[in-house]
Order: C-alpha cells, then structure tokens, then sequence
C-alpha cells in the first residue's frame, strides 16, 4: 500500500462569479521515500490540492478520498489532521520570508512545532532545534536560533523552513514550489538539503514546482496538471523522453534547451483557462496543435499509453509517433482535401479520428512544421 | 534607541514650547477683559487698573509671557485669576480624576474592541461578524453626551424610582475613600467613553485580523498542527497588534487632556470639565497649564507608541 493514496480529489470554491472548479478530479499514489513531483501553471490545482489533503483548504466543497497510512484525510476530523500536520506532514512552502512568523526567532517557531506534538521540556525541543538547524547546514545554529528570520538570507530562511518541516521526522513532506522564490545559485543547495534529509529519514516528498529542472533534479514520478485535471502522469524519464501529451511536450519545449543558446523557445499559445464553468472537452484543446473535433466534444479520461502501466495520459491522440503525425497532417492538410479522404487516411494510420476538421480557432495557431 | 529617545524627548519639548506661545498668544489677540470682570461692575477705573497690576496684566506681553516660561521652568505655573490657587494644585485635584476615567474605560473599550475584533475576523461575513458590526457601529454613532443622559435615565433614574438605587447620579469619590465607591461612580462614565470607542477597535482589529490571517506565515502555523486558538492569538493577534497599540496611544493620550462631554455630563470635576470652566472665565493660568498638560501627555504617548513598536516587533528593536 501507497503511503498515500489520492483518488478522484475534487475541490471546488464558490466565489461571486460563480463555483470554480480548482482541482477536477486528481488522483495519484506516493511511495515511501519517494518523491513525486506535480507540475503545472499557476493556477492548475496543484497547491489547492495538496493543501486540502493537509486540510488547510477553507471554504472549499472537497470530495473525493486521500488516504495516508489508512486514514481518510478528506473528510477527517480537525483534531485528526492537526496531529497528523506537522507531525507525519511536513509542509514548506514558496516564500520563506513570508512563510516564517517576523515576530518570533526560528528556534521559537521550531520548538513551538515539537512542543505541539511531543511531551519534551522547552531546553529538549531547543535542542533539538539546533541539531536540525545545524542538519540543514545553517552554521553556529546554537546561536543562531535566537535570530529571527529577517536576519537570514533567502536561501537560509528556506533552510530554517525545511529544518522545521522535518523536526518530527515526518513520513511526508509536502514541498510547494521550495525554490521558486529563491536565488538560481541557491536553489540546487536547497534541493541538496532535502534530498540528504529524504535519503537520511526515508521521508516522501510531494514536490510542486513549475520547474521542469527541478523535476529532472528529484522526482521519480511526475504528474503534469493543467486546470485542475491530470494530463500526463509518468516516471520521470518517461515523462521526460517518451511524453505523450501535447501539453508536456509543450511544457518541455518551452523550456531553455540546456547549453544549447541560439535557438528561440517555443512557448504554449494562449492562456490557461477560466476555472469557473469550463465547457466539456479536453482543457487543453484550445491551446492545443493537435486539437481536432473529439477533444471539444469530451474530456479524455486518464489512460495506459505506450502500453507502459505506469505511463498515463489524458489525451485522445494515438500513441505512436506515426499516427500522430498522420493526425497532424490532416489537421493542417491543405483546404483541398476532402475530409473523406482525411478520415480514411487517419482511419488507416489505427486512431479513432472520424471527420477531422479543424476545428477552433487556436487549432491551427502556431503549428510547427 | 537612546539617540532615538533623546530626539524624540527634544522634539517633544520643541512642540510644547510652541504650544505655549500659541496659547498665550491667542488669548492676548481676543478680546479679553479679566480684570473688568474680577472687579465687577460697579468698579472704578482705578480699581480694575489695580487688579490688572496686581494680576501683572499691565506689563507688555512678552513679559508676561517671559515670567510665565521662568515659572514653569521652576516647576510653578501660576496662580488662577480668581482665587489665587496654584494652577499645579487646579491640576493636581483634576487629574487623578480624568486618569481614573480614562484608564479604566481604555481597558474596558480595548478588551471589548479586540475580543470582538478577533471574533469578527475569525468568522468573516458570518452572522456574529455582522451582529457585532451593528452593534460597535450604533454604539459609534451615538453621541457621547446623548449615551452618557441615557444610562443616566436609565440606570440611574428609572432604577431608583424602581427602588434600586445601584448608581449614584454623578460626581466622583476618591480611590483613597475605598475602592467599591470609587469603582460605582465610575462605571457608568467608563462604559458611556468605552462603548463610543469600542467600535473604532473592532473595526481595526477586525481589518488588521483579517490581513495577518491571510498571511503566509498563519498557513505554516497552520500546516505546522498547533491548536487553531493558539494560531489566532500567538501567530494573528500578535502581528495584528501594531496598529492597535498605536490607536490606542494617541487615543489614550488625547483622552488624558480631559475628557469634556463625558465629565460634563457626570459631574466629574477632572481635566475637561476644569478646562471648560477655565475657558468661561478666561482663566489664562489655569488654561495653559491644562493645554500644556494635554500636550505633553500626547507628547508622551506618542514616544510610548514608538517605544511599543520596538517592543512589539524585531524589525525594528534591531535597526
């Protein structure tokens, strides 16, 4: 059994302009000391949802079922999830400036997180904060404890976050986008600091991030969202060298190729859709090359490609390189051709594409040859 | 810090400098005539010039003015007009009376003001936030001598004709006289003061609450399993307080210059009802000693405010 386990999580916020559907259905599994990594937009689900399987979603309609080591978190009792919080669920989070209290030193803010858990004397839980400090290589940390955060740098106070994150030794930490906030040169240290921990306490790691390097630096497996939905899931090689969605072979392509300089990016079109009253069909679709008459009509569900159990898409082209090709030829095929003939053709290549039009109008916007 | 409070004290004593020459010389500009009123109105003229020498009204301004900074630098502030009462004793009588009023309605409006604050805050738009919203803004619209006549009405006279007698009508008795007389004459002024501000500290706290809950920092509270009340009062309310320590300095300040509608309509005879009955009878000392004891006691608060800031936040105690 997974330690955690997501099944068809749904989180929906009624506001003034109507319900807006934040996460539509996700579901996935963390292993034990592994990490998985949830990629995505801003504003496609991913903080939400792992915030509500913390239970720090407030006036949200959730449904849906996260179990963590066979307790339903969804649904579960307050008192329930504040012992399982900070206890067996370690949270950082974006901005550790923002993230730490200004008001109280770091070995405060540590020890008031022991003390919520364990039944230890004030000088054991200082202690034991200067150990973790010093864990996360925050230097003189017996002394340091004592500062406040606005007396660390960026990259120290993110230390200070994770240090205080793992002072139970939790089984999960749940990392939302630890190194967008911070300096390029010190990002890799901090990943450093919480793969070290990770291998040291065999904690699990959900790590959010929009950062396709980072993914590449610690995930095992990756699950790629886009307006609340999964896209893709995969492991990380997979996702990086056998993709099968058009939206993480457009997250990919619009990342700098790595030491080759020259060449322009190929950014996504467009921009994420409204989460308020979504039309039916696939999310992506208008932003989408390959989009052809079935993603408008109906969302694709999650299914095996490439006949590898692990690897997973929400996507309706076929799954071989050729047919997909094929597809992309009939959707930018001349005006000429009869759609009699796309719809042979695409039928002979083995996909289930009947009558391909173009259809949309960003379906024929910035078609690469 | 020191360099900060030495700045802070001399700038204080720059404005009160400025005040008395302010004082002094808005009395001398309208019209005034003390001394015609002192000597009444069958007195010659020889009379009233002798009462002008006597009060030393016949020397030139700057004089007056002169013998009034040296006196008050020897601690003296003069001798009121009418009596010849040292304006310290005036002041000395009143004081402990307006500071008896003022504190203890300071901590009845503050206590009320960030409970309801913080209970606002905590359930946003709910019925509770709503009903207390009402209740602090009917409070804040009433005026305070109409608030102060109705608990007066009602506590006071319909429950004596009742046959209750629980309050006494108004006037003061003394904390040395026993604590419980002192408290009974004081309830009804302190709540008529209280209720009128409570509602400027719900409403701040309330907004300052409503920031800080939705900062980063209460989310790792949160994530980090402590007690949802620990996280509302040691994590919100303790960044939330900045403002409110700053309201109620000034408030608290402004208040202690005297209080006029409050012990009018009570009949205490602290800083604001003397100050009034000083005005009426042009009573120049004993004014600019009520004036100059209301700004210093401003003066004062302000530099307690910014002290209370260090105190409160480490940003600033280390910088």
């Amino acid at each position: 059994m997974a330690l955690l386990e997501v099944r068809d999580l749904k989180v929906a916020f009624t506001t003034a302009d109507g319900v807006v559907q934040a996460v539509r259905g996700l579901s996935f599994d963390v292993e034990r000391g592994s990490t998985l990594a949830i990629v995505g937009e801003s504003g496609s689900g991913k903080s939400v949802a792992t915030q509500t399987i913390a239970g720090l979603t407030r006036g949200a309609k959730v449904t849906g079922t996260a179990r963590f080591d066979g307790i339903d978190l969804i649904g579960a009792d307050q008192e329930v999830l504040r012992g399982v919080r900070g206890d067996r669920i370690g949270m950082i989070f974006q901005d550790p400036l923002s993230s730490l209290h200004p008001y109280y030193s770091v070995g405060w803010q540590i020890v008031e997180m022991i003390r919520a858990h364990r039944d230890v004397s004030k000088a054991a839980a200082q202690q034991r904060a200067a150990e973790l400090l010093t864990l996360v290589g925050i230097p003189r940390a017996t002394s340091r404890i004592h500062d406040y955060p606005h007396q660390f740098s960026g990259g120290m106070r993110q230390r200070v976050m994770i240090a205080m994150a793992m002072a139970l030794d939790p089984d999960l930490l749940i990392a939302d986008e630890p190194t967008t906030a911070l300096d390029v040169t010190v990002q890799a240290q901090v990943l450093d600091v919480m793969r070290s921990l990770q291998e040291r306490f065999g904690t699990a790691i959900i790590l959010i991030t929009h950062d396709l390097g980072v993914v590449a630096e610690m995930a095992d497996e990756v699950v790629v969202m886009y307006a609340g939905s999964v896209m893709e899931r995969a492991p990380r090689r997979t996702l990086f060298y056998r993709n099968h969605h058009p939206y993480t072979e457009g997250l990919l392509a619009s990342l700098p190729a790595h030491g080759g300089g020259g060449s322009r990016l190929t950014p996504i079109p467009g921009a994420p859709p409204s989460l308020i009253g979504l039309p039916p069909g696939c999310p992506f679709a208008p932003r989408c090359h390959y989009a052809f008459e079935r993603c408008w009509g109906a969302k694709p569900p999650l299914d095996i490609v490439h006949d590898d159990p692990l690897h997973q898409s929400a996507c309706w082209l076929p799954d071989d390189a050729q047919g997909r090709r094929a597809n992309l030829a009939a959707l930018t095929g001349e005006g000429a051709t009869t759609s009699g003939t796309i719809a042979s053709g695409t039928t002979a290549s083995g996909t289930s594409v009947d009558g391909a039009t173009r259809v949309g109008p960003a379906a024929s916007a910035g078609v690469r040859p | 810090m020191v360099r900060f409070l030495i700045r802070r004290l001399a700038l204080g004593i720059l404005v009160l400098w400025l005040i008395t020459v302010a004082v002094f010389g808005l009395f001398f500009v309208a019209p005034n005539n003390v001394a015609r009123a002192l000597a009444g109105r069958q007195a010659t003229p020889e009379t009233v010039a002798a009462i002008s020498h006597r009060l030393g009204l016949d020397q030139p301004l700057w004089k007056q003015y002169l013998d009034f900074v040296g006196n008050a630098l020897r601690g003296n502030l003069g001798f009121d007009y009418y009596h010849q009462v040292p304006v310290t004793t005036i002041l000395g009588a009143a004081l402990p009376i307006t500071i008896s009023l003022v504190l203890g309605a300071a901590l009845i409006w503050l206590g009320l003001g960030v409970f309801n604050g913080v209970i606002s805050a905590t359930h946003p738009r709910s019925f509770t936030d709503r009903s207390l919203t009402a209740f602090s803004l009917f409070f804040y619209s009433t005026p305070t001598f109409l608030l102060g006549i109705l608990l007066l009405y009602v506590l006071y006279f319909r429950l004596t004709l009742a046959g209750h007698t629980a309050f006494p009508a108004g006037g003061y008795a003394p904390f040395s006289g026993g604590l419980t007389g002192w408290a009974n004459h004081l309830i009804l002024p302190w709540f008529t003061l209280a209720l009128v501000s409570a509602a400027t500290y719900t409403r701040l706290t309330r907004a300052s609450m409503l920031d800080v809950l939705g900062e980063d920092y209460i989310r790792t509270a949160r994530s980090k399993g402590i007690r949802e009340r620990r996280v509302v009062v040691r994590h919100g309310l303790r960044a939330a307080l900045t403002p409110i320590v700053t309201q109620f300095g000034i408030d608290v300040g402004g208040l202690l210059g005297g209080v006029v509608v409050t012990e009018t309509v009570f009949s205490l005879p602290g800083l604001g009802k003397t100050a009034i009955d000083a005005i009426n009878q042009q009573d120049l000392p004993v004014i600019i000693g009520i004036v100059l004891f209301a700004s210093a006691a401003v003066v004062v608060a302000n530099i307690l405010v910014d002290l209370a800031y260090a105190v409160l936040d480490p940003r600033v105690r280390l910088h």
